[in-house]
């Protein structure tokens, strides 16, 4: 076992993992934060998607012993309290999601891509979402649904 | 799917690394983006006993020019070449095949030297360095060696690199005399690998092809130089009679597997189709038309 300490969320964490821990059954199993989905295990889907010092990941090709002194945020981090984050908000009024099984993923990589590129055309957001699948929407809502928030973030409409 | 047990090591730098590799040898292996190696431990493709993660180490990061050569650490990931204005100046073919590797997320991990180290005939970069004349440095405990790509790759998943040596960086020539390069590829959806596809690299003199380099991915072991491809077009005024001749040496070069990508001949046909459309645009980009 090796210990770890990390943020998640924006509160700190400390653990013992063993080595071939992957980061999403540390978050899943040993955190309890079971936002970001397993959906294909294989480096596929983007249903893990985590933020990461940052950066958008795949949870389930990451060990958690790499996030070591990392800074996670996940889907549980998204909203401030009641408040749902604006992305979450488009989501819901646009029909973002069906069976949800995608939107956590989802979720959290359309935030990372708002923060690196605050006005994405359609095509931009297509392929920065390309690592995520989803198999009910077909896509067209999700792009709304970022562009939306995208619109009401530049406004002033709802903070991050 | 968990990987089987390791013990993990998180060197900071490259001589620590290259001790560790050398301590552990076929026991070890290095830890980059873990985006090839990391499916593979969980489908007990690979079983190391020490995971040696190389991301702690800021001497292999970075993209810098040094004398005639483009240096690209091997830790660089693909998302940083994606963003590289450097590149995107001197080498634009780096760039331009960083979008068409994977996801965004991938790209966040994956690395340079691990897409050029890993050996898989999938990976996109191994032709592109093949066709760009770029060698890799090679470090171990004993001392340092340049190995040219086009001489690296022996096999799926076999390679020249040794069980102590690290990849340090990958070194690409500027090519100042104005050549033009393409990438082009074919796949079946977003952040798949190739169907097939096709590196050029050529320049002209005079209206006629003074030198070019053609490699190919994903349809034979391992990335393909066609020489007889290259040969087809120099001398020539790239015309169209030309471009087909070197089309059908591609052709002859590789040699697919039927595989989900599809058939034999039609994975055959597409590293032909792919070989006129990318030295159709590394024309147009050296100033032919
Ligand atoms: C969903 C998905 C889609 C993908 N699509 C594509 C694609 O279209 N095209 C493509 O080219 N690739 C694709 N990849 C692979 C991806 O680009 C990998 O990141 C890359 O092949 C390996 O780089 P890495 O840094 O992740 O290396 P790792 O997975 O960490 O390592 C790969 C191998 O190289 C060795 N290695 C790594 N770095 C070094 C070094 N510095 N010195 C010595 N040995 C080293 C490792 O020991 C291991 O054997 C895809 C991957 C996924 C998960
Ligand atoms: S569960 Fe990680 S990419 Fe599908
Ligand atoms: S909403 Fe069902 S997978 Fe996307």
């Amino acid at each position: 076992m090796t210990g770890i300490s990390l943020t998640i969320n924006g509160e700190t964490v400390e653990a013992e993992v063993e080595p071939r821990t992957l980061l999403i059954h540390f978050l899943r199993e040993s955190q309890n934060i079971i936002g970001p989905h397993i959906g294909c295990e294989t480096s596929h889907c983007g249903a893990c998607t985590v933020d990461l010092d940052g950066k958008s990941v795949k949870a389930c090709t990451i060990f958690a012993v790499q996030a070591d002194g990392a800074d996670v945020l996940t889907v549980e981090g998204l909203a401030e309290g009641a408040e749902l984050h604006p992305l979450q908000q488009a989501f819901t009024d646009n029909h973002g999601l069906q069976c949800g099984y995608c939107t956590p993923g989802m979720l959290t990589r359309a935030y990372r891509l708002l923060l690196e590129n605050p006005d994405p055309t359609d095509e931009e957001i297509r392929m920065g979402i390309a690592g995520n699948i989803c198999r009910c929407t077909g896509y067209q809502s999700i792009v709304k649904a970022i562009r939306e928030a995208a619109d009401k973030i530049n406004a002033g409409e709802g903070a991050d | 799917m968990t990987p089987g047990s390791f013990e993990y090591h998180r060197p900071q730098s490259v001589d620590e690394a290259v001790a560790l590799l050398g301590q552990y040898g076929d026991e070890g292996k290095v830890l980059a983006g873990g985006h090839s190696l990391v499916p593979m431990m969980k489908l007990r493709l690979a079983a190391p006993s020490h995971l040696i993660d190389i991301n702690g180490i800021d001497d292999l990061k970075g993209i810098a020019e040094d004398g005639g050569e483009i240096v690209i650490g091997a830790g660089t990931t693909q998302a940083e070449v994606l963003a590289s204005d450097l590149l995107a100046e001197s080498c634009p073919i780096l760039p331009e095949a960083a979008a068409l590797i994977a996801d965004p997320q991938v790209r966040n991990c994956g690395t340079v030297g691990g897409n050029c180290a890993n050996g898989d005939p999938g990976n996109d970069y191994p032709a592109i360095m093949i066709a760009l004349g770029a060698s890799y440095t090679l470090r171990s405990a004993d001392g340092e060696r340049q190995v040219v790509a086009a001489d690296f790759y022996e096999g799926v998943y076999a390679t020249a690199i040794e069980d102590n040596e690290l990849m340090i960086a990958v070194r690409i020539p500027t090519h100042a005399d104005g050549a033009g390069m393409s990438y082009r590829k074919i796949k079946r959806k977003v952040g798949d690998y190739a169907i097939a596809a096709a590196a050029v690299t050529l320049s002209m003199d005079g209206g006629k092809c003074a030198s070019a380099t053609v490699a190919l991915t994903n349809v034979a072991d391992t990335a393909v130089l066609s020489a007889a491809a290259a040969d087809a077009l120099v001398g020539s005024a790239v015309d169209d009679k030309a471009i087909d001749a070197a089309a059908e040496k591609a052709m002859a070069d590789s040699d697919p597997a039927e595989d989900l990508r599809g058939p034999v001949e039609y994975r055959r046909a597409m590293a032909g189709e792919m070989t006129r459309r990318a030295i159709r645009e590394a024309l147009a980009r050296a100033g032919g038309s």
